[in-house]
Parts: structure tokens; C-alpha cells; sequence
């Protein structure tokens, strides 16, 4: 693996570390407070911090995921080369899309 | 367990074969290699094994005892035998020339591609190198230094098994004793080779090396300290 990408999904690693355990946790308080969609709605509209946090969260999914892909596509099946790697930012970039537009979603609903 | 029957299984064949069975009598202290000897004198002429020294220092006569890789010459009978049954096989991912000889051409190919050997430069240094023992790229490369070659490591070594292109913790731990030799001028090049698809990153740490290595050596740690020299080298350039 080339170390920028190796850098690259060791950083991010170190930010969905935060990122899901605190998606855990509101996950949790939600269950435990038995809120319903509309509550929960009502908390997260326009509520800034929240939107970063899953902006923040995204892009470091949208980084880490492809290239650990990459990683077990070359172990696993011997796949790998330019129309891989192109598949797989393709990839990254649908990630980053469908998150982004769910953060966004979440934030002005 | 001296005067004990010991059940041998040996492998017979290349990558295709049979086990063939042997009944010594045990002795005290006795190694695997010495059973192996003592087979191929005076039972099977025909077998064929590798050793040199005989005392752990020459690295040629490892094999897969009882499903682990270990050197043999080192390796007493007693501590390894279970009922009294042993099982040899050759080492593992790397193609078997006959019995329990395997070819190394590829493991010492890819001490080559990890740019293994010393690179003094196009011009001679003006003055003796000062490296003083207790610095921390002294004592760096002192950890992995000893290595023998025997190929345990690499026999041991699941990522091997599944990336032919994976350089193997040798070869790893070999570059990494020589990107903390201050005397060597080819560290661009070396950090390239070892960061390059097959390198250091592609090591998922299960430390088989490192349970395995006969001389306790740690490639898994030499390995680590490549990808913390091929990260800083990558931060660098895209500065």
C-alpha cells in the first residue's frame, strides 16, 4: 500500500474512532429515551455541532472504507491496478454523496 | 524419553507426496535434525534435507515441525514431540525442490527487491563513520541484526501465503537494520522499495514472524518502524 493512502486511512481511522462512538451513544440515548423520528428530528434541525460531527464523520468514512477495500480486493481476489482504483474513488465519491446529503437532510429537516 | 519408540512422519515428494513413516529409538537431547540424519544414513539414503553448522548459525535447515516452522538443529525432539509422533514437512510458501528441501530463491530475491544490501554511495565517505552503540539507530538496527535467513519467518507468514508480492518480514527486517545505518547512502531508493505495493504497509501485524523467529528476533517491530520511516518520508515529499 502506498504510505500516503496508508497515512491517510490511519488518520481517519483515529477521527470514526470518535465519530462512532459517539453515533453509538446517540444511538443509545435515543433507544433508552424512547424518542421517535420527529423528536429526534426536532433535536438535530439546525443544530450546528451536530452537522459538523457528521460531516466530519462522512468524509473520514468515504476515506477509509475504499482504501481498505483496495486493500482486501488485492489480498482476497487479486484485484488491483488502474480500473480498480478508479472504481474505487467512484466509490468514495458515492459515499461522500449519500452521507453529505443525509448530514444536510438531518440538519435542515 | 531416552530408549522410547518415536513415531517419524516425514514428507516425501515436491508439492505432490506422501508422508513416510520412520520408528527410531529416542535419545537423550536428541534434535529433529539429528532424527533426520540418523533416517537418511541409515534407513533412506534417498531423503533429502539441508544443514551446514549444525549450531543455529547458518540458517539452512528449517522445516515444519509438527505444523510450526522452526530450525532443527536447535530444536530437541522432547520438546516438540507430541505421543512421541513427529511430523516434517518442508516450509511453508515456498516451492519444495525434494522431501524437505525448499527453493530460496525467491525469499533471498526479495531481500534484493527491499534493497538488503549495504549501498555505500557513488563516492567514499572522507572520515571514519562515528555511530555510537547506545544511539537509537544503533541499538535499532542491533535488534534485528542476528537474523540467520533461515526463511522461518517467512514460512510462518499468512500475508505471504496469500500476496506473492509481499517482500516477508526477512527482507523487511533486513532494510529496516539498513535505513538505521547512518553510513548508507541509498535510503531514498529503499524506502521506495519497501513502501511500494508487496512493502511494509501490507503487513496486518499477526506476528507470526516474531512468535517463530528462532534467534527472537522481532520483524513485526522492524516492520512497524518502516511504515512509521515510509509515512515521515511520504509527509515530506508532499510538503
Amino acid at each position: 500500500m502506498n504510505p500516503s493512502l496508508f497515512v491517510a486511512q490511519r488518520i481517519t481511522a483515529f477521527v470514526l474512532a470518535f465519530a462512532v462512538t459517539i453515533h453509538l451513544a446517540t444511538i443509545l440515548y435515543a433507544a433508552q429515551r424512547g424518542l421517535t423520528a420527529g423528536h429526534i428530528l426536532q433535536r438535530t434541525h439546525g443544530n450546528v455541532a451536530f452537522f459538523a460531527l457528521y460531516v466530519i464523520f462522512v468524509i473520514a468514512a468515504s476515506i477509509h472504507a475504499p482504501i481498505g477495500l483496495r486493500a482486501i480486493l488485492r489480498e482476497w481476489l487479486g484485484w488491483w491496478g488502474r480500473r480498480v482504483d478508479v472504481s474505487l474513488v467512484a466509490f468514495a465519491a458515492v459515499l461522500l454523496t449519500l452521507g453529505l446529503r443525509a448530514a444536510f437532510a438531518v440538519f435542515v429537516a | 524419553m531416552t530408549g522410547a519408540d518415536l513415531h517419524i512422519r516425514i514428507w516425501r515428494g515436491q508439492e505432490e507426496g506422501e508422508f513416510q513413516s520412520f520408528r527410531l529409538s529416542a535419545r537423550k537431547s536428541q534434535t529433529v535434525l539429528d532424527a533426520v540424519t540418523e533416517i537418511q544414513r541409515e534407513r533412506e539414503p534417498t531423503l533429502a534435507y539441508r544443514y551446514a553448522c549444525r549450531v543455529g548459525m547458518c540458517g539452512s535447515c528449517a522445516m515444519t515441525v509438527n505444523g510450526e516452522p522452526r530450525w532443527t538443529c536447535r530444536t530437541r525432539i522432547s520438546t516438540v514431540a507430541k505421543d512421541g509422533t513427529l511430523t516434517l514437512e518442508p516450509l511453508r510458501n515456498l516451492p519444495v525442490v525434494k522431501d524437505l528441501v525448499v527453493d530460496m530463491t525467491t525469499f533471498f530475491e526479495k531481500w534484493r527487491s527491499a534493497k538488503g544490501a549495504f549501498e555505500p554511495g557513488s563516492a567514499p565517505r572522507e572520515d571514519f563513520a562515528v555511530v555510537r552503540p547506545d544511539s537509537a539507530s544503533r541499538r535499532a538496527a542491533d535488534e534485528g541484526i542476528e537474523c540467520i535467513g533461515c526463511g522461518v519467518c517467512y514460512s510462518a507468514c499468512d500475508v505471504v501465503a496469500w500476496d506473492r508480492d509481499y517482500l516477508g518480514p526477512a527482507a523487511l527486517n533486513r532494510a529496516w537494520t539498513l535505513v538505521n545505518d547512518v553510513r548508507d547512502q541509498g535510503q531514498a531508493e529503499r524506502l521506495a522499495a519497501v513502501a511500494a505495493n508487496g512493502g511494509c504497509n501490507s503487513c496486518h501485524t499477526h506476528m507470526s514472524c516474531t512468535t517463530f523467529c528462532p534467534k527472537k528476533l522481532a520483524p513485526t517491530y522492524a516492520i512497524a518502524g518502516l511504515k512509521r520511516a515510509t509515512a515521515r518520508a511520504a509527509i515530506r515529499v508532499t510538503k
